[in-house]
């Protein structure tokens, strides 16, 4: 092991010093708990490893051009991003509990719950969450605690990735979520003001939804708060760049999925969760929170504060168990926020929403396609009807190279023929050219 | 120093966005539209590099600094790890596409990966299956207590309580806690170890489970943990293991075989993949045949043909806790740590690490107060109460520590030990480094009788003097607000 330091000869001598012999060092665990050798293969070299895994990276096939969103997003990523976020005294470093050797850190982290409220228009915001999903969840554990009520009111117009973690934590606890089924590809209004009562603590909605329509959600904000109910809202965060704000719409809780500035998709993980609130509720927001303070000379710093909330403070009364979150991925998103700035985010968004339009005019213009809603505005994804089974037609476009888009059918009944599209920057205009003739082929 | 904002240029950008080449620019209805631009700071690329890189040199991390921060782990994170996690066919892959028909067969590589990582971690833990889903140690908790719940509600028992050690972490009643159990505290006993007695009198059929770290937040080993375990399964509880302090007996001890049903790791801590400041870390968890069904969807099946699939046929499965598959490039670096490693490695890391800690327990032993001096696994944790007659705390200890270089140990944990200070030196420290540290800390304890006002007034080198916490919480600014 090259990350062990200390040579045999050294070990020796640290030994003798403490008066130990080597077997000493597990002399208090009975025999009978000791395992034996495991079956694992010997270790390798760095040499070897990499070209194990290079290998192994090899049979996974990056090069389709890629129509796939669904909250997760193939955006351009400037390299400084990646050069920044791989100084080792960001990433080799932990939450920083010692203040003074980790201004580095809580100033990033400060500056970041700074830029998601001038993004999404609130006043507190987190460290990070996990990801979109558990920050959600978060947020309805949250809502529930701030309102004291056990009844959530969920638009099926939210991401079903999302809905399905809600419904899983949800189980053993007392909350009675009710999922309303979207109207025409928007949050249905009718549904969710017959079920919101005095026992509704929050309204879940989307902005722009699943679907990617852009739902200006501020009727059912009011709506909400005449019940006593919070509006609770996910986005997506580089939409905000054009679109109107959560805050502007009367949200009290937002959430959402940072992935979209500046992290690669990593199969998965990590991404980043982001959670913000007004003001009044900063009490009740579970995770690290970073605050500026003053040292004994006067001068300017920062602090994790409010940690009474937290785990290792209140234990089983803690806001949430959340402990380690996605901090570097936080500092990915800061120093990409950073590095587009205030123009460089409205463009950004303006062209996905440009391209996107344009996807749209090419993609309906082929016989037989037709788009399933008709919202009237979409960001940068879309919900087509094909003539025939939508999976059927993503697998033959895979084929040629060509992530389509993603199957409705195995989040919502009845449409089978529906296809998610999205599309963002990155995509060229002879690229979504390509992908139309080919489905047209295809069809 | 400047926050970013406070350094915006009007104008000034720090990346030219592609030109549109697209014929239609789409005007939104108006009424869609934020009133006013979000306001991020306006900067050149070289702005933004220079502040950050400012910044991270506000920074003690493990490349730069001893980090002995106890029951964190942090060991060297090596670089090839990195390197590989970035390799495109890694980075670059959208985690829906096996979800796709004939997707699964582009994804092959990735899928391999979690499914090979599950075997390894079963080989080691002595566990029947793993998911990999979980994106923390503390989610991996959750995770954990909800199969517990799900194994519970499915035999028809009706348990309401979680029993956790007094010593433990603060996530295992917080976990509990949230996934809807209530939580009783089970007492140490004066040497350290869980009381028995204690143990056996609060047990009865409300009893879920235990949750245990092993060793303990003492760095202790208990002998006794398949008896806790025993005893807890005769009331069908279940045995959770935190595997916070895994490295301690890591290639040596396999969690499986003390009798534990549950474990999560922390692959950040025992697995050498970066903290982060914080994150991001990847809690996978592990469980007994029992428990299998109740894993969370989806699981990697390799087929009979030698391929890679997702499997979401879990009828009994407590649902999804993650988007996807878990933080793949964290469990990434991990399965590559743990290859390099190897068996043999496995056995020296717990090795190195438990002499370590002994090391630097015995050195210090003469200066500090230890209450449980006897040998010791991956940590020992001192208590500052001999310092304490002079004023000298814990903090100010470890705030003396920082103007010597070192980045100070966890302080205050656990909460059985006065005055606590948790150390951890993990395997990777050399002879020298820990001898650094050792002679660092006698200085403090000369100090706290000699000159207790210099380490009061600690650290002086640091980028900033002490802080002021009561200030932060009470004027409360969380944000640079436009």
């Amino acid at each position: 092991m090259p990350f062990i330091s200390n040579t045999d000869a050294q070990r020796a001598e640290m030994l003798a010093e403490i008066g130990l012999k080597n077997e000493d060092l597990f002399g208090d665990v009975p025999a009978e708990l000791l395992c034996g050798d495991l079956n694992l293969p010997a270790g390798m070299g760095e040499q070897e490893v990499r070209n194990r895994l290079a290998e192994i990276a090899g049979k996974n096939y990056i090069h389709l051009t890629s129509f796939l969103g669904g909250g997760f997003y193939d955006h351009f990523i400037p390299s400084a991003v990646y050069a920044t976020i791989s100084r080792s005294e960001f990433y080799t470093a932990y939450t920083p509990y010692q203040p003074e050797t980790s201004q580095g850190t809580l100033q990033a982290i400060y500056e970041f719950q700074s830029m998601i409220c001038r993004l999404t228009d609130m006043e507190a915001s987190n460290a990070s969450m996990y990801d979109g999903g558990t920050a959600l969840y978060e947020a309805m554990t949250m809502a529930l605690r701030a309102t004291r009520r056990n009844k959530v009111i969920i638009d099926d117009s939210v991401n079903p990735i999302y809905r399905v973690m809600l419904h899983s934590y949800s189980r053993n606890l007392k909350i009675d979520m009710v999922e309303t089924k979207n109207h025409e590809g928007l949050a249905n209004r009718d549904a969710i003001l017959k079920e919101l009562d005095n026992e509704t603590g929050a309204v879940i909605l989307q902005n722009p939804n699943f679907f990617g329509c852009i739902d200006d959600v501020t009727d059912i904000a009011e709506a909400a708060h005449a019940k006593g109910a919070l509006l609770i809202v996910s986005c997506y965060p580089l939409a905000l760049g054009i679109l109107k704000t959560p805050g502007e719409m009367g949200a009290d809780i937002v959430t959402g999925e940072g992935q979209s500035l500046g992290l690669p998709m990593s199969f998965g993980g990590p991404y980043l969760g982001f959670m913000a609130t007004r003001k009044k509720y900063v009490r009740n927001l579970p995770g690290r929170i970073v605050g500026e303070t003053t040292d004994v000379n006067g001068d300017r710093g920062y602090v994790l504060t409010l940690q009474t909330r937290e785990q290792h403070i209140r234990r089983d009364k803690a806001t949430s168990n959340i402990c380690s979150n996605e901090a570097l991925c936080a500092l990915a998103a800061t120093v990409y926020m950073s590095l587009l700035g205030k123009q460089g985010l409205k463009e950004t968004a303006q062209l996905c929403a440009d391209k996107a339009s344009y996807a749209y005019q090419r993609l309906t213009a082929i016989p037989g396609v037709e788009p399933h809603f008709h919202a009237k505005w979409v960001f940068n994804e879309m919900v087509l009807d094909l003539p025939r089974d939508a999976a059927d037609v993503i697998g033959k476009l895979i084929e040629k190279g060509y992530a389509a888009g993603f199957p409705l059918s195995r989040y919502y009944e009845g449409m089978d023929n529906s296809i998610l599209v999205a599309v963002t920057e990155k995509r060229t205009k002879q690229q979504i050219g390509m992908l139309a003739e080919e489905l047209e082929a295809i069809l | 120093m400047k926050l970013v904002f406070e350094k915006s240029v009007a104008g000034r950008r720090g990346l030219t966005i592609a030109k549109s080449d697209v014929p239609t620019s789409i005007n939104l209805d108006a009424s869609l539209l934020r009133q006013t631009d979000a306001e991020l700071p306006e900067l050149s690329e070289l702005d933004v590099v220079r502040h950050f890189t400012e910044l991270s040199e506000k920074n003690f991390g493990v490349d730069t600094n001893f980090y002995p921060l106890g029951s964190c782990t942090m060991k060297y994170n090596p670089k090839v790890c990195e390197r590989i996690a970035a390799y495109p066919g890694f980075a670059h892959l959208h985690p829906l596409l096996p979800q796709l028909r004939g997707g699964g067969m582009l994804t092959q590589g990735a899928l391999e990966v979690i499914y090979d990582m599950d075997m390894v971690l079963r080989e080691i833990c002595g566990m029947s299956a793993f998911t990999m889903q979980p994106m923390a140690g503390a989610h991996g908790e959750l995770t954990g207590i909800m199969m517990m719940a799900a194994y519970h509600q499915d035999r028809g028992n009706h348990k309401t309580t979680v029993l956790v050690p007094d010593s433990a972490h603060g996530t295992n009643p917080a976990s509990a806690s949230i996934a809807g159990y209530g939580i009783k505290a089970v007492p140490s006993d004066e040497n350290g170890l869980m009381c028995i007695d204690a143990l056996k009198e609060m047990l009865n059929d409300e009893v879920a489970g235990i949750m245990l770290t092993c060793p303990n937040t003492l760095g202790l080993f208990n002998p006794h943990v398949r008896e806790i375990c025993d005893l807890v399964h005769s009331v069908d509880g279940l045995a959770y293991y935190d595997g916070a302090n895994l490295n301690a007996i890591v290639g040596r001890v396999r969690p499986g075989d003390l009798g534990f049903d549950i474990v999560h790791l922390n692959l950040h801590k025992t697995f050498a993949t970066p903290h982060g400041g914080g994150g991001p870390g990847s809690g996978p968890v592990g469980v007994v045949d029992k428990l299998v069904d109740y894993l969370p969807v989806s699981t990697v099946v390799k087929r009979s043909d030698g391929t890679f699939a997702l499997d979401y046929d879990k009828p009994k499965t407590i649902g999804y806790i993650a988007p996807f598959y878990g933080n793949f490039g964290v469990f990434l670096r991990a399965y590559v740590y743990i290859l390099m490693a190897g068996k043999e490695g496995l056995e020296r890391i717990s090795e190195n690490a438990v002499l370590n800690a002994n090391y630097i327990k015995e050195k210090l032993k003469p200066y500090y107060d230890i209450e449980h001096g006897q040998l010791c696994k991956h940590e020992c944790v001192f208590s500052a109460t001999r310092q304490v007659e002079n004023g000298v705390h814990a903090l100010d200890v470890a705030k003396g520590l920082i103007d010597a270089g070192y980045h100070p140990p966890t302080m205050y944990f656990p909460l059985i030990v006065k005055e606590a200070l948790m150390i951890e030196p993990t395997e990777c420290e050399s002879k020298e480094t820990l001898d650094g540290f050792i002679n660092a800390m006698i200085e403090i304890a000369k100090k706290a009788e000699t000159e207790p006002e210099t380490l009061k007034a600690a650290p002086i080198s640091a980028p900033v003097g002490r802080l002021d916490e009561t200030k932060a919480a009470r004027e409360l600014n969380i944000a640079s607000l436009a």
